[in-house]
């Protein structure tokens, strides 16, 4: 909640947010520039994908799911803590959500729109892509709901349409806010984007009803994506992959790094729009909480893995493991490790929770750890496949396959520059909610 | 404004309606208000708020929005429409794979749940839109103020001529700050 101090008034919190839009300064620019070069790296990489064919990228046999399907699930789970900022913690009626949930739930939609690309890239043929939806054809193509790649298309596919209506309606009343300030083409557009929006108390009435029932829509749904990427691999026969453990393992990791990725976005935007009187230490200090909690499910789902290892006796399992923290890519396992599972111990200590700095470093290092965690989790199980030893070779990513990376990097930040400099990225209308209404008793009782 | 033929005009640009707005910066002043008007017997007058609040559904009296129906009509749909997508593609197809039925519903029902929601959230979309919309050709073209989606509240009551004077004087005794004639 904001410090509900007399200054902080309905109309502070419009104009606070309103300013936010509207004459971009130079950093701005850089940023976005940075994030253009970034992309642009990505297009030329595909080009060259698209003329030469995907054997630019490391793949060797037995790894043919590397790391673009890696970025895919990192990209996927990053999207997740954006859903459960604003729908979750919505139901459970958390105010501190309000500051912090507009951000988190475009990071959503722009993480699952560059998410999307990956499956795209993998195939190779991208003008084929229309393959992938499974509808009677006449091409021989078999529609088959039984693969556990549909379920993820299914639920990727609803993923994205249900945040970004979300994030849209959501949008709805603040637009309307911005619009009464804006002068020149930005009022024309917000005049368009808010669909009339007048806050009688017929709308408002439709509104928090709908709004409601999408919030309670999208909590499930949420949960239910990244249990179906994670089925992906759990459905397959792959040591290291085939487990039940899988779907909170990953539905947990997933929100592990989003809210990382959340506070690591928020805190270069609060500075460089001032917001410091809206998102406080209080809403960095519970992001870290949530972090610390999916942290230890994550940190907790490593131990399981490696006990269930030893404890079945499998031999396969045995040796997949084995070869996962001990052999040639033991620099990743422990890099994944190191990160997600230890340094995150450091929020128990408040001092670290409410330093700035320190959170913003260590966000970083969760999300480089929770990408190296879906690299060990499908690179190394594949490399080390132990049913077949004398197929396994050592795959390494070349620079197209980083060349990718860095251009779905660029992808993801340019629609979110894009989004925070033209659309509230703090929500106007939920942040006054929180606030104390004017009250006449008050303002009388004062004189 | 673009220019509509007569029929469309007609329906979407309603004549104004004359009434009474009133301007207020305080919430408990605009609930006193409402009280107020529907103690007077008004019941067809419009609210403006920066945010909702319970306090002003309370006072209104509202039932609670048909929006639900949407959401549960549009949930129906898609689980049906997901059951119905994989089983005649299967049987559309039959091929046996690993000795299971030809139309297992196990795995369809990731399929049928992605639907449910996918529907659902949509219906519910056009619910508060088909709703909101509708509820403004109800209330037809009348006054309202910039500030109502920053930091005012307002009510705007219907009145003709020889009611007008009555609605003003209501409107400030509840604390108006300003009232407007339209």
């Amino acid at each position: 909640m904001p410090d509900a101090t007399p200054r902080v008034t309905y109309d502070y919190v419009t104009r606070t947010i309103a300013r936010t839009l509207g004459n971009p300064t130079r950093g701005y620019f850089l940023l976005l520039g940075a994030a253009v070069a970034l992309l642009a790296i990505g297009i030329i990489t595909l080009l060259y994908l698209i003329r030469y064919g995907l054997g630019l990228a490391g793949y060797s046999h037995p790894v043919y799911w590397a790391v673009f399907i890696t970025c895919f699930v990192f990209w996927v789970g990053i999207a997740h803590s954006g859903t459960l900022i604003s729908a979750i913690l919505f139901l459970f009626r958390s105010g501190w959500r309000t500051a912090v949930y507009r951000t988190a739930e475009a990071m959503t939609v722009f993480a699952v729109m560059t998410a999307g690309l990956f499956p795209l890239i993998h195939i190779g043929r991208q003008w084929y892509f229309y393959w992938l939806v499974p509808y009677p054809n006449e091409r021989g193509l078999w529609p088959n709901f039984k693969s556990p790649l549909i379920w993820d298309e299914f639920a990727i596919g609803t993923y994205f349409t249900v945040s970004t209506v979300f994030l849209i309606m959501g949008l709805i009343p603040d637009i309307a806010a911005v619009r009464d300030l804006a002068t020149g083409w930005r009022k024309k557009l917000y005049t368009l984007c808010s669909v009339g929006w007048r806050g009688t108390n017929e709308e408002w009435r439709h509104y928090t009803r709908g709004y409601l029932y999408l919030a309670a829509l999208a909590t499930p749904l949420v949960l239910s994506v990244h249990s179906v990427v994670s089925w992906d691999f759990a459905m397959a026969i792959v040591p290291g992959w085939h487990a039940t453990i899988f779907a909170p393992y990953f539905v947990a990791g997933a929100i592990y790094s989003g809210c990382a990725m959340v506070i690591t976005l928020l805190v270069p935007i609060r500075k460089l729009f001032q917001l410091e009187e809206l998102i406080t230490v209080k809403h960095f200090e519970n992001l870290s909480k949530l972090c610390l909690l999916t942290g230890s499910i994550v940190g907790y789902a490593y131990v399981c893995e490696y006990f269930i290892a030893w404890f079945s006796g499998n031999p396969a399992e045995r040796a997949a493991f084995w070869y996962r923290a001990f052999g040639p890519y033991w620099w990743a396992t422990w890099t994944m490790i190191i990160c997600n599972a230890f340094l995150p111990l450091l929020l128990w200590v408040k001092k670290i929770r409410t330093n700035i700095t320190a959170l913003f470093v260590i966000s970083i290092f969760v999300n480089i750890g929770m990408w190296f965690e879906r690299y060990v989790i499908i690179v190394v199980s594949l490399a080390g496949e132990p049913y077949a030893p004398w197929a396994n070779a050592v795959y390494n990513p070349t620079w197209a396959d980083w060349g990718i990376m860095a251009g779905s990097f660029g992808w993801f930040f340019m629609w979110f520059l894009l989004f925070v400099k033209n659309f509230p990225a703090v929500s106007i209308s939920e942040v006054k909610e929180v606030l104390p209404p004017p009250r006449l008793a008050k303002a009388k009782a004062r004189a | 404004m673009i220019p509509l033929p007569k029929p469309l005009h007609d329906i979407f640009r309603p004549p104004p309606t004359p009434g009474v707005l009133a301007v207020f910066a305080h919430l408990d002043a605009t609930i006193d208000a409402i009280k107020q008007l529907r103690a007077g017997g008004h019941t067809d007058f419009t609210v403006y708020a920066p945010i909702p609040r319970h306090e002003i559904e309370d006072a209104l009296g509202q039932a609670v929005s048909p929006v639900r129906m949407f959401t549960l009509i549009g949930g129906i749909a898609g689980c049906a429409v997901g059951a119905w997508l994989t089983l005649w593609m299967s049987y559309d197809w039959p091929l046996v794979v690993g000795g299971k039925p030809i139309g297992s519903v196990p795995p369809y029902v990731v399929i049928m749940f992605e639907m449910t929601i996918l529907f659902g959230a949509l219906a519910t979309i056009l619910g508060i839109l088909f709703n909101s919309a509708f509820a403004a050709r109800r209330l037809g073209t009348i006054l309202w103020d910039a500030r109502f989606t920053n930091d005012k509240f307002g009510v705007f009551v219907p009145a003709g001529p020889g009611a007008v004077a009555a609605a003003e004087t209501l409107l400030k005794g509840c604390g108006a700050e300003e009232v407007h004639r339209g």
